[in-house]
């Protein structure tokens, strides 16, 4: 399975992502917290880089005991990535879309050498 | 420029491409062989507001003219005399390309809009696109009927000798001021020979019922001349039904229909099919999954109550099937409802491709061509055939969009 070179680790800061291609194959890398993910750079929507638009926290509802709606906060950990074309939402460490976790970008493994981080295209 | 996300970080983007934005999209094309069959996108934008300047040029009134002039000024960079409704089209800044358009740079010595149109045409693959105005699609509103009249007459003007004289890809179906019939009637007469004219749109968030007899004659005229008419939906927050809706996919996924089924029901209530039988009608950015409850549930009442729709010779269903709709944005979520929709509004003749390029919710040719249960003449059909024929578009036999 080919590893392709995706940037050296100090060129690559935490919250950032790079898109590698592998003959007609496009995978977005990014590293949030720590870890790398991998996914394919293909929205199972329409097909969109879903993979290049802006990263923003999970929306979530406050809802308080009363069951009433007190408003709207930022989820503390989950990080979603945005395809860019129409909205769709992927959690960031999953690749499931945030709508629907039974659609699902495909993954890839992310792999680091000493200084080199690398994707396995398989 | 710096986008605002959440948890209070921020993202530097240096340039914008569409091209680059779309290169998915040209894959697309080629991939589907898109180079073999011409393709019309019946419903695509431009920001008018970003040639304001130039369209108030346009504009005859002095007084109203000075007037939108200095609004503009007092208003930094909106249009001032435009009403501005609440709204998050770009998705809380997700859907990036509303941020930052500004940037994209084009080549000197053409017009802007014409080289963005271009650009995204030739990425997706669409020969001929007809294009409509965004801000104005809620001028209909405006509290100043003269403003309607006079900013629409200024906006046609400009559209035809700066854009549509200029480009034959791009056509459009001009705005009517549809608030005052006699200006209506007078844009009919006025710019129906203009290049690059196809029709003529009434924007449909407004408050003027569409059977009221100061109409007929401007029906009657775009029937005699063979010009569709065209109703282009639009949200109104500010409908105090609609303002009931608190988040913005609600205003959206309703508002965009809620007045296209009140000109509906009123156009097939009244009779207007039977009057106008030879007037070509679209149906355009409401989607499709209306038209079969709107079938289902006028075609029920009209069997009990056919004496309030005396003028009536068929079921309602069977007019509105001799209608025409633009598919965007088209409701993909449930395949076998879908298939149902083509069946009963008789898609393969009766449905008109649209992208809607390039607000949030755009079609690529994609939504129609991968339909499973479509064989390649309907597809062909759809996406270009039968706007070719409603519009009766002759083009070349080679491909106008550059797509390999």
């Amino acid at each position: 399975m080919p590893e392709l070179f995706v940037a050296k680790a100090a060129q690559f800061p935490d919250g950032e992502r790079r898109i590698v291609s592998h003959g007609a194959r496009e995978i977005g890398v990014f590293q949030w917290q720590g870890k790398f993910y991998a996914y394919e750079n293909l929205c199972v929507h329409q097909g969109g880089p879903a993979c290049e638009g802006i990263m923003m926290h999970k929306v979530e509802d406050v809802i308080g005991p009363d069951r009433g709606w007190l408003g709207q906060k930022f989820s503390s950990d989950e990080m979603h990535f945005v395809c860019p074309w129409h909205g769709y939402e992927y959690d960031l460490k999953t690749g499931e879309c945030a709508a629907d976790r039974s659609l699902k970008l495909k993954s890839f493994e992310v792999v680091q050498r000493g200084e080199d981080i690398y994707v396995v295209a398989s | 420029m710096d986008l605002p996300l959440s948890d209070f970080r921020r993202m530097e983007v240096e340039e914008f491409d569409t091209s680059k934005l779309l290169a998915h999209a040209t894959k697309q094309a080629t991939e589907r062989g898109y180079k073999n069959f011409p393709i019309v996108d019946v419903d695509s934008h431009h920001y008018e507001s970003e040639s304001i300047g130039e369209i108030l040029d346009y504009m005859e009134d002095p007084v109203l003219q000075q007037l939108a002039r200095s609004a503009r000024q007092a208003n930094a960079k909106s249009v001032g005399m435009l009403p501005a409704g609440v709204g998050y089209q770009d998705m809380g800044g997700r859907v990036m390309r509303y941020a930052v358009r500004g940037m994209e740079k084009t080549e000197a010595g053409v017009q802007r809009d014409i080289a963005l149109t271009r650009r995204w045409m030739d990425a997706i693959g669409i020969d001929v696109a007809v294009m409509f105005p965004t801000p104005m699609l809620q001028l209909g509103l405006h509290p100043q009927v003269e403003v309607e009249v006079a900013l629409a007459r200024a906006y046609n003007r400009w559209l035809t000798e700066r854009v549509l004289a200029h480009e034959p890809r791009i056509r459009s179906m001009l705005y009517l001021p549809f608030n005052d019939a006699d200006a209506a009637f007078r844009t009919v007469q006025e710019f129906s020979q203009n290049k690059g004219v196809v029709g003529f749109m009434v924007t449909s968030a407004r408050y003027r019922p569409v059977h009221h007899n100061s109409f007929m004659k401007t029906y009657a005229l775009l029937e005699e001349m063979g010009l569709p008419l065209a109703f282009h939906a639009g949200y109104n927050w500010n409908d105090q039904t609609v303002g009931m809706m608190n988040r913005f996919i609600s205003v959206h996924a309703l508002g965009f229909v809620f007045y296209n089924m009140v000109h509906l029901a009123n156009w097939i209530t009244n009779g207007l099919p039977e009057r106008f039988p030879k007037l070509k009608v679209l149906w355009v950015e409401s989607g499709l999954a209306w038209v079969p409850f709107m079938m289902q549930r006028f075609d029920n009442e009209y069997m009990m109550r056919s004496s309030e729709a005396p003028a009536l010779k068929r079921k309602p269903s069977e007019y509105m099937r001799d209608m025409y709709f633009s598919s965007q944005p088209m409701e993909m979520t449930d395949m076998a409802a879908l298939e149902q929709t083509f069946r009963m509004i008789k898609a393969e003749t009766q449905l008109l491709y649209s992208s809607d390029y390039p607000h949030w919710d755009f079609d690529l040719p994609s939504t129609i061509y991968d339909l499973p249960f479509l064989n390649e003449q309907a597809k062909r059909s759809i996406l270009g055939g039968n706007a070719m024929k409603l519009f009766n578009l002759k083009l070349p036999a080679q491909k106008l969009a550059r797509v390999a």
